[in-house]
């Protein structure tokens, strides 16, 4: 038979007609087969899981989620999401591909979360250390300022030259109030601890993490802590053969010798608990978690590479301030300028600690603009 | 706080630590350029050389096997411009450019299971008694071997440059190719030469990063050194000992800024001036150098950059 252009076309126009009723039959009897469609959970992450702090933590927390419900439950995550805009499209991703739930687990996605709640109003999102909230935007922190403080108290006792260093990342609400929680820790044993800070502005990056350590350690301090993300500080202060914390999960394996304690976060709970709501259908907007140390949310690494007494110590701190007697933002207190923020027995409250915006006194590393 | 709790002494030990990445592959990519090629990749093969040395580091236990292959790794990703610019007459610019990005991302992907380990630890060499000195001890003779190496490699460079035949050729070859050709130099093969020896330093200084100064792995770690060492090769006139202070001198401003936070200072006194001191500006200050370098030496019409550089050769019959 010869190829002529209009035998061509037939046999073309049969063909995708075919493909047509094939794919069509196909769809639906995938259709008719599926019964109850699982909840789908997304993630979206600031940095790797491998981090071996923040995300390592949350990643636990995902994994415990899907321990917990199975095939009822289906979880995804992007990981290295930056914030800013870029955050706007990768959270966007996640609530055309059909997720009910999106934990969006960095201070910075605030904004970018809410944006993209109010063009999709079925989908619920949960912002993870922000304050602002929606109807399908819920908000949920961990009090790990209450960690932060016996940290402050362990620095104090431990260190010899009275400088302690903290490698901090973005001047937000949140790293501020752990800073000057664990500088009022250090100063209730150590009235004469300093603090050295440096901005790093960034979340994780070990290269510059490992440098600011090793700078301050060269300008004299010798405990170190951080509000970033990996394990290099630790690393750089086992090097030198120094002390210091660990941050949002037991690193010693990175630094035994030097790790003193490390705050464990515990997303496990509350995670389970909102994907729980989902199923049942309670889940509801407007949500403020603060997750405390009394119900396990906030954990501490077990203590070590420090002296008995000083155990001794941290712990009673420990426990006033797990069964809640004792609160490191009581009054009276002022700010680095004199100004007095609490008054005589007065306790912060959360509309405070959300917008903390000042340094406690003290504190003579000038506030960063 | 004030400034004068930052000790010189470890300021400039760690100046030294932190310029070492940067004047291996500056020093890689002078070479590259005297030869006439311009090669943009080097971020590229910094950051493949990191990784690869990394993966080999803790896979074999052994930090030196580790340094080998990130030579090796670097040295590859350089073979591919070199094929892409020497054989297909490729555009340099573009390739170089290309292949940066596909170095980031390549090193990303087959860095997926690497993060958060540490690998394992190169060792210093003991200096006894050097390391006694009072300044100069801690200050020159207490870091590991590699930045012993890097200065060793410049100063070999500037030697082989200088005084060797070989090196005369490759600087004809970069200053004019047809003429090189013409007195029948291998002019291909020259360049290739000198793309794989490029390659692998900035590998080394990669490695440099991932198993030494920080030491892990992390997504994008080089952080842009391999721009500073293309500016470094600028800045230095594209003599080898220039290397030295260009490097010594990006990377003191690095690290300056981090000791001037740690150690509060706010501001600069500069008589009747206060001029107020951000983080920003002097991280800043690496690159408005290398621009200001780079004006300065147009308005002198590049005069000591190689002839042919960036200039793709083929044989006019």
């Amino acid at each position: 038979m010869i190829l002529t252009k209009g035998r061509i076309m037939k046999v073309f126009k049969i063909l995708s007609l075919g493909m047509a009723l094939l794919t069509g039959i196909i769809i639906a009897i995938s259709g008719t087969t599926v019964t109850a469609e699982p909840v789908k959970v997304g993630f979206i992450y600031i940095g790797p899981p491998g981090d071996h702090g923040w995300t390592y933590r949350h990643d636990i927390g995902r994994k415990d989620i899907e321990a917990h419900f199975g095939d009822a439950v289906e979880t995804t995550f992007q990981e290295n999401v930056p914030e800013g805009p870029d955050a706007v499209r990768a959270i966007t991703q996640m609530a055309l591909s059909g997720h009910d739930l999106i934990f969006t687990t960095s201070y910075g996605y605030m904004d970018q979360t809410l944006a993209v709640a109010k063009k999709f109003p079925n989908v619920k999102f949960e912002h993870a250390t922000g304050w602002k909230t929606a109807d399908n935007v819920s908000n949920y922190g961990l009090k790990l300022y209450q960690s932060r403080h016996v940290q402050g108290v362990i620095a104090g006792l431990m260190t010899k030259t009275n400088k302690i260093c903290y490698v901090a990342s973005f001047p937000i609400p949140e790293v501020i109030r752990e800073i000057n929680t664990f500088y009022l820790g250090a100063k209730t044993q150590n009235p004469n601890a300093e603090l050295q800070i440096v901005w790093v502005y960034t979340w994780y990056d070990p290269g510059k993490e490992a440098d600011a350590a090793q700078a301050m350690i060269d300008n004299g301090c010798d405990v170190i802590t951080q509000h970033t993300d990996s394990p290099a500080p630790l690393v750089t202060a086992e090097k030198a053969g120094l002390v210091g914390f660990g941050q949002a999960s037991d690193q010693t394996p990175f630094a035994p010798n030097a790790q003193l304690t490390g705050t464990i976060d515990n997303w496990s709970p509350y995670y389970i608990d909102r994907v729980q709501a989902v199923i049942d259908g309670t889940w509801e907007g407007h949500g403020t978690y603060f997750g405390d140390i009394s119900e396990g949310a906030v954990g501490m690494a077990p203590f070590a590479n420090m002296p008995q007494n000083v155990m001794d110590i941290a712990m009673d701190v420990r426990a006033k301030i797990t069964n809640g007697t004792y609160f490191a933002f009581t009054g009276p207190l002022k700010d680095q300028s004199g100004t007095l923020r609490l008054k005589d027995g007065e306790v912060a409250d959360r509309a405070m600690l959300d917008t903390m915006d000042w340094y406690v006194e003290g504190i003579t590393a000038k506030y960063p603009d | 706080m004030d400034a004068s709790s930052i000790s010189p002494t470890l300021l400039i030990a760690s100046l030294i630590v932190a310029s070492t990445p940067i004047m291996l592959a500056a020093i890689g990519e002078l070479v590259v350029e005297r030869a006439g090629v311009l090669n943009l990749g080097v971020e590229g093969m910094m950051i493949t050389g990191a990784i690869c040395g990394f993966i080999v580091a803790y896979e074999t236990g052994s930090p030196t096997y580790g340094v080998i292959a990130s030579i090796l790794g670097g040295a590859a990703l350089s073979l591919i411009f070199a094929i892409l610019t020497q054989f297909f007459l490729a555009n340099q610019v573009a390739s170089g450019l290309a292949l940066t990005l596909f170095g980031l991302g390549f090193s990303a992907l087959i860095g997926k299971g690497y993060t958060g380990i540490t690998p394992p630890d190169l060792s210093s060499p003991n200096l006894g008694f050097l390391t006694e000195i009072p300044f100069l001890g801690t200050m020159l003779f207490k870091h590991d071997y590699l930045v012993y190496l890097a200065v060793a490699v410049v100063l070999l460079v500037s030697i082989f440059l200088r005084y060797t035949r070989q090196g005369l050729i490759l600087r004809a070859v970069g200053e004019d190719h047809s003429s090189a050709h013409a007195l029948g130099y291998k002019v291909i093969r020259v360049r290739v030469l000198a793309i794989l020896f490029g390659g692998g330093c900035a590998g080394l200084g990669g490695a440099y990063i991932s198993l030494i100064r920080v030491p892990q792995w992390a997504e994008g770690m080089t952080h842009g050194a391999g721009w500073i060492a293309l500016a470094i090769v600028v800045f230095a006139s594209w003599k080898p000992l220039r290397i030295l202070f260009g490097a010594w001198l990006f990377g003191g401003l690095t690290v300056l800024q981090l000791n001037l936070q740690a150690a509060g200072v706010t501001k600069i006194n500069l008589i009747l001036f206060e001029i107020p001191l951000q983080v920003q500006y002097l991280t800043m200050a690496p690159y408005l150098i290398t621009i200001l370098v780079l004006v300065l030496m147009s308005a002198r019409a590049l005069s000591n950059a190689p002839g042919s550089l960036g200039k793709s050769f083929h044989v006019s019959s």
